[in-house]
């Protein structure tokens, strides 16, 4: 016991002498929840536009300052003619062109109809949808004036409720992404790289053909970036609730449990990966492989796994923090006690056990 | 020069006695690139519906089936109730919960009002403003099918009516991927150029052998150079591959010209290999090295446009973005592949990742001490 906790007490050396390490992965949480919280947003303002009016009356001008009215957009500047138009679009500048066409009023009042054209940059899809509703709405609102008096018979409306996030923040999703990315970060990458460490200079033969069991020697390493995981986990929370607003509704003690079946998850992981790697590079971008880019792109946390096809669906199965992401959600937000989520919670057990034991069967006292 | 041929042999002779690092690099962006465009999908569909329709109408019936009809929906399952609709939620098996009142086709008629009520999982934001939006429009159409089937259409619009045409350019099928592999590539470039070259030196100071090279006479910019070269040689190399890919896996052809995609790859990979430099000039160990350039390239990669839009962050964002390299060369990806622009649409971008590589290879350099 005593040998245990003097290796212990180098490895906190190890890791507390190197402060530009220690300040980074204590600085990349909150980095990351700035940038999610404050600057990331897939609502598209201030999109740079230009409005082509063959026509100049009364309508298009009201038409073109209810648009320029609007925080969507800035209209740069009005254009003349459509090559003009395409060289605006190629040079990146603008996200979208109005043209009205000649006589557009004329057209309008004599024969009850006139169009308007939209041509919106649908090299970024997204925004040009969004861009292309927001004008199609304004123009409705601006007809809905026009005939005030005309009342339409049967009408159905949608009454909507937004369940649980009425504000539609963000921010409800990736708090949960981003502890479970952090957490691989900490204990699978920056583990396992300290591992193989300690096999590329030279120094695990050294700590292997001690009398302590090399088991130990393993534990031993995971304990301090166990701490810096927890710390980790307490910043984010900190950070959510009082930087973004964001209470935690379900209990906090169900969280942190939760969190150290997902941390002794990825200390799974990363002492996988450092019994398979030999060099640390090659630690590194396994780590990357096995355990970012599955966060990234399979849990959920960015991209819906609903829409994604079938065979990447069934793969995200696999992904354990696809689990963990579902497990802290449904705490966090909905308020969900254990007898919600037991069935993430048994599934991440399993995972977990099993890690453990591949990589405890894979362990060998010799270095190849 | 003959120095500058032996650095080199060295390097490669290095890189390629490493297979396994050398399969990952290999690997990892032909896995990325085939998983990466259809995982990263904003496009929303099978949205899971409970449906409690109190009304048990035929007009509920078709409203329901036209829903599940228009391919964005697909039924979970009938609710009897609000509460169990509402419990689907909870659960996580239902996003929208439909609410058809009792005597909906009945009030429709006579009191020619009436409403749908809808509650929606809006813990994805995205999903809950596309999902609703779409039950609007379909809500919209269906009224308009039924307003048809009681009123008989005028000859003439009795009101004026605005007309608006929309047409997309560049992408007209809306395909998401068009988007977002161009900039996944440049994205993948940046971070094993980077990495890579951070890595590399720094394992060298690690085990000691950079030692060796201080006490020869090479000079520090031939050292340097002999450095970045094999990396900028794996950098095109991959994005080649990439290009093969994009063209072979997705059919993205790129519309504008090859020649002005390398050529600003050739000075945007030294402004990238230069940031690894200097990295590596800083840092002590891999492990260092790998935090800090990781610390980076997970904020060029946020703020980048790779996923929302720039112009839609606040002033302090936009300034960071400023100094993104990474968003440069997304940029000029989606631009001429998507829109052919040419090299006068991008020379700012030239301009700037040139400025760019100038100062961190600089300073990399006068960072570089042979000394401890």
């Amino acid at each position: 016991m005593k040998q245990l906790f003097s290796f212990i007490k180098k490895e906190f050396l190890h890791v507390f002498r190197d402060t530009k390490t220690l300040l980074l992965l204590f600085g990349l949480p909150v980095v990351q929840l700035t940038l999610f919280g404050f600057a990331l947003t897939n609502e598209v303002k201030n999109a740079k536009i230009v409005v082509a009016d063959y026509s100049k009356d009364n309508t298009t001008k009201q038409l073109t300052d209810k648009i320029e009215a609007s925080r969507y957009f800035d209209v740069e500047k009005s254009l003349q003619s459509h090559k003009e138009i395409e060289a605006a679009f190629k040079t990146g500048k603008i996200k979208l062109a109005v043209i009205f066409p000649e006589n557009f009023n004329h057209d309008l009042m004599h024969l009850n109809k006139a169009q308007i054209q939209i041509i919106a940059d649908a090299s970024d899809i997204n925004t040009a949808t969004t861009l292309t509703n927001y004008i199609t709405a304004i123009v409705m609102d601006y007809q809905r004036q026009m005939m005030k008096d005309a009342s339409i018979p049967m009408t159905i409306t949608p009454e909507i409720r937004m369940l649980y996030n009425p504000e539609l923040k963000g921010e409800h999703t990736f708090i949960p992404g981003i502890m479970a990315m952090i957490m691989l970060l900490v204990c699978a990458m920056m583990t396992s790289i300290s591992i193989v460490r300690e096999k590329e200079l030279g120094t695990m033969e050294i700590l292997l053909v001690s009398p302590f069991k090399p088991i130990m020697v393993i534990i031993a390493k995971f304990i301090p970036y166990l701490i810096i995981s927890f710390f980790n986990v307490t910043s984010i929370l900190l950070l959510s609730v009082y930087a973004l607003d964001l209470p935690i509704k379900g209990s906090i003690f169900l969280l942190y449990s939760e969190s150290l079946l997902f941390i002794v998850t990825a200390l799974a992981i990363g002492l996988l990966i450092s019994i398979q790697a030999q060099s640390q590079q090659t630690a590194m971008f396994g780590s990357l492989m096995a355990t970012m880019l599955p966060t990234l792109l399979l849990s959920g946390f960015i991209f819906p796994v609903e829409s994604m096809p079938l065979p990447l669906q069934v793969i995200s199965n696999i992904v354990p923090s696809k689990w963990y992401f579902i497990i802290v959600k449904s705490i966090m937000i909905k308020g969900a006690g254990f007898s919600a989520i037991w069935k993430e919670t048994l599934i991440l057990g399993v995972m977990t056990l099993f890690l453990l034991i591949v990589s405890l069967k894979k362990f060998q006292i010799r270095l190849a | 020069m003959r120095t500058l041929k032996f650095l080199l042999q060295k390097e490669f002779l290095q890189i390629f006695r490493d297979k396994n690092l050398l399969r990952q690099i290999l690997l990892m962006p032909l896995i990325q690139l085939m998983i990466f465009p259809w995982a990263a999908n904003y496009e929303v569909k099978n949205i899971s519906l409970a449906v409690v329709d109190y009304d048990h109408s035929s007009y509920s019936q078709k409203f329901i089936s036209k829903t599940i009809s228009s391919g964005y929906f697909k039924l979970y399952d009938y609710s009897a109730s609000f509460n169990e609709a509402y419990k689907l939620i909870e659960l996580d098996k239902a996003d929208i919960v439909i609410e058809i009142p009792a005597g909906f086709e009945k009030n429709l008629v006579r009191e020619n009002q009436q409403k749908i009520f809808l509650a929606v999982n809006a813990i994805n934001g995205v999903k809950a403003i596309v999902g609703s939006g779409y039950l609007a429009n379909i809500i919209n159409d269906y009224n308009s099918e039924i307003r048809l089937e009681w009123i008989q259409p005028q000859r003439f619009n009795p009101t004026p009516v605005i007309e608006i045409a929309s047409s997309n350019w560049f992408n007209p099928l809306l395909n998401y991927k068009m988007f977002m592999v161009p900039g996944i590539l440049a994205f993948l470039v940046t971070m094993i150029g980077g990495i890579m070259c951070a890595l590399n030196i720094v394992r060298e100071k690690e085990i000691g052998t950079i030692e060796q090279i201080n006490v020869t006479p090479i000079k520090k910019h031939l050292f340097i150079l002999g450095k970045l070269l094999p990396f900028w040689i794996m950098g095109t190399f991959v994005f080649t591959l990439g290009l093969l890919i994009a063209r072979f896996a997705y059919g993205i052809i790129p519309l504008g010209s090859i020649g002005v995609l390398y050529a600003f790859l050739a000075v945007y990979l030294f402004a990238v290999l230069g940031m690894g430099l200097l990295i590596s000039t800083y840092s002590d160990t891999q492990q260092q090295a790998m935090s800090i350039s990781f610390f980076f390239i997970m904020i060029f990669n946020l703020l980048s446009g790779l996923y929302t839009p720039i112009e839609s962050m606040p002033a302090w964002a936009k300034v960071i973005t400023d100094f993104n390299p990474l968003r440069y060369f997304i940029e000029v990806m989606r631009m001429v592949v998507l829109k052919g622009s040419g090299f006068h649409d991008v020379s700012h971008h030239f301009l700037v990742i040139f400025l760019m590589a100038l100062v961190l290879n600089t300073w990399a350099i006068l960072n570089y001490r042979k000394t401890t």
